[in-house]
């Protein structure tokens, strides 16, 4: 089968211009003739373009596509345009086009309306957007205050089944990663403290650094966030894929409650088991530390002494306390934000992300709440 | 011609076979926010009917369907379930009128995480303080029922789509609701398996006197399960056929509705005709 070409060759006499259309008017062959034609036909200004395509063999939509763009061309320029002798077959893609109406290439916007109406409006649509999540995020806690009291109160309307599923994929499944990120966090802080303090003689209070640090705000809130990455985001994807399969409404038409039905046992599992991965962390940081201080001559049982010494029982609680709360906030936004998935092919995407984002700055808020909250408690 | 279908009176449906109406739907206005889809519409629903609620795309079924099963509330006016009103009952009687139907969504919606048998007796679990054998033995019954029996220890993931929406029946039908609501039974399912639905829903409506409210555009399924049928329409917003089938499609003086019976499309111009020899010359 022969290559499709076309030759397209401009005739002048005096205004007016003449293309002579030969061969194929086809998607492989039009984009060679688009820029060069136009540019031609806006340096010539011709007043009036006959296009001549009775020797057109095929013309295709991007062809077609091409004659409207003339068209167009000297319709702006208030200038004559006709077609002649294009065959009958073409014509019902040809009318279909002129019924289109291409226009807004030769729009031209004003500065202003760039510069003032678009920001404009899109703080508008952010701003109705952020109340909007407001209230369904209220909505949510006040359903969530509820569905926990009445799970308290009636702890048989638990699925404890869902719950401790949910307690290993969040828990059992997650302490590797959690005890080597804990490992090598305690391992860096330590090396890292020990060699400038090293210079004064004051290795050994590397261990209180660690020890301290670990217990009431690292091993919290590195555990959170990893727990927002890995727990959080899955619970997003799990309830907003369900959100998409109607498996949501399902559960709301037999009378339960998704909250009550999907959320209470996963936030059961993420507040049970992020303390525990806490401690997880704690102690594997612990040990990163006490290899360093053997690396540099100090026994184990001068590290522990110096950890016991330098860590209260109320250092270790303070840091369990922040991680329960921590824990509910992870399971909670993870859930939230699956049972807010909308639809469309990339909404439990969007879902998990936000999931993770939101989790990771209200576990960090939150610090810094504990913080303030502790030091004016004396903690 | 095209009549002015709001003048059209709605037909007055005779059904005496059929029981008391068991749902009753007064001025509802359908829609989301200020987008008004259904205006000021009212029907019953008989006793032990197969009903079809019909419509062009847009028109909106999905919407009207969400109203009845408790989803999302209607704009005005009022739903009866066996005549307690849907949405203005508390709590405690909205679950009791929850309780008194079914739904098979399009979707199928069955729980990917439990097996059938799990998904047939969740509501049996959370509803009723049967012991585990009991509720099992029910489970397996509405299996069979819908001939997934040997299917009872299988994913929903392990099941075609069209076993998927017999198991989505058989978990609706767990608490032995009076109505079950289907939504487009047949889409996605090749003829054979929908043929095979069709039947299995005439069966369990005649056997067990179950009311089918049906929401499809399917018209080969309409034809042989349905009993009656309404036609809504996007343009007035309102219902503008209500009678069975066969009767709608052969005596209705209603253009859309002859049209939509009848598959004939809306326009037929002189583009389409052309339509033919361009594909030819385009090649």
């Amino acid at each position: 089968m022969a290559e499709p070409h076309v030759s397209a060759v401009f005739q002048y006499s005096g205004n007016t211009a003449e293309l002579k259309l030969v061969g194929d008017l086809q998607i492989s062959t039009v984009p060679k003739l688009w820029n060069s034609t136009l540019l031609e036909l806006n340096l010539r200004n011709p007043i009036r373009l006959v296009i001549d395509a009775s020797q057109l063999e095929s013309c295709d939509a991007s062809g077609i596509a091409l004659l409207q763009q003339w068209k167009l061309l000297q319709e702006n320029k208030e200038a004559e345009f006709m077609l002649r002798g294009l065959k009958e077959e073409f014509t019902y893609l040809y009318d279909l086009s002129t019924s289109v109406q291409i226009r807004e290439k030769w729009e031209e916007k004003s500065f202003f309306s760039e510069l003032i109406d678009k920001p404009t409006a899109e703080i508008g649509k952010k701003f109705v957007d952020s109340v909007s999540n407001t209230h369904s995020f209220i909505a949510f806690i006040g359903e969530l205050t509820y569905a926990i009291g009445h799970s308290i109160l009636n702890p048989r309307s638990v699925r404890w089944k869902d719950a401790f599923s949910s307690a290993e994929k969040t828990g059992v499944n997650a302490w590797i990663i959690i005890a080597l990120i804990g490992f090598l966090l305690g391992l860096i802080m330590s090396f890292q403290s020990a060699i400038p303090m090293r210079k004064f003689g004051a290795e050994i209070f590397v261990a209180n650094l660690v020890g301290l640090s670990l217990f009431r705000e690292l091993g919290p809130l590195m555990t959170a966030f990893i727990l927002a990455g890995r727990s959080g985001s899955a619970y997003a994807a799990e309830l907003g894929t369900m959100k998409v399969s109607e498996e949501v409404d399902a559960l709301t038409t037999m009378g339960l409650s998704p909250v009550q039905f999907l959320v209470i046992p996963r936030i059961i599992a993420s507040t049970l088991m992020t303390p525990l991965l806490t401690m997880v962390f704690n102690l594997l940081g612990l040990v990163g530390g006490a290899l360093v201080l053997i690396s540099f001559g100090y026994p184990l049982v001068t590290f522990t002494n110096q950890i016991v010494s330098a860590v209260s029982a109320i250092d270790l609680i303070g840091g369990l306390v922040k991680s329960v709360v921590f824990g509910l906030v992870v399971g909670s936004i993870g859930c939230y934000e699956g049972l807010r998935t909308t639809t469309g092919a990339g909404a439990v995407g969007e879902s998990t992300t936000k999931a993770v984002v939101g989790g990771i700055i209200y576990v960090a808020v939150l610090d810094g709440v504990f913080s303030v909250a502790y030091f004016y408690l004396g903690i | 011609m095209k009549k002015n279908k709001s003048q059209e009176k709605i037909q007055e449906s005779n059904h005496s076979e059929f029981g008391e109406p068991i749902i009753q739907v007064r001025n509802l206005t359908s829609g989301y926010g200020n987008v008004v889809i259904m205006d000021n519409i009212s029907f019953d629903v008989r006793k032990g009917e197969i009903f079809g609620i019909l419509g062009g795309s847009g028109s909106g079924k999905s919407t009207i369907l969400k109203n009845l099963i408790g989803l999302n509330p209607p704009l005005a006016g009022k739903i009866f379930i066996d005549n307690e009103n849907l949405w203005e009952a508390n709590p405690k009687e909205r679950l009791k009128i929850l309780n008194k139907f079914g739904v098979m969504y399009q979707q199928s919606a069955l729980f990917g995480s439990m097996t059938l048998i799990e998904n047939v007796r969740l509501p049996l679990e959370e509803f009723t303080k049967l012991p585990l054998d009991a509720m099992n033995t029910i489970a397996r019954m509405k299996l069979k029922m819908v001939g997934l029996d040997n299917f009872a220890d299988h994913m929903p993931s392990e099941l075609s789509g069209g076993m998927k929406k017999r198991a989505a029946i058989a978990r609706a039908m767990a608490m032995d609701p009076g109505i079950l609501f289907l939504d487009e039974p047949s889409a996605g399912l090749d003829p054979i398996t929908s043929v095979e639905l069709d039947h299995l829903i005439i069966r369990l409506s005649r056997s067990l006197g179950v009311t089918f409210v049906i929401v499809t555009h399917e018209l080969a399924s309409i034809f042989t399960i349905a009993d009656r049928v309404i036609v809504l329409d996007k343009e007035t917003k309102g219902i503008i056929a209500d009678g069975s089938p066969e009767d709608l499609k052969d005596h209705s003086n209603i253009d859309f509705v002859v049209r939509f019976f009848n598959r004939i499309p809306t326009e037929k111009n002189e583009l389409d005709k052309k339509s033919k020899k361009s594909r030819m010359g385009a090649k």
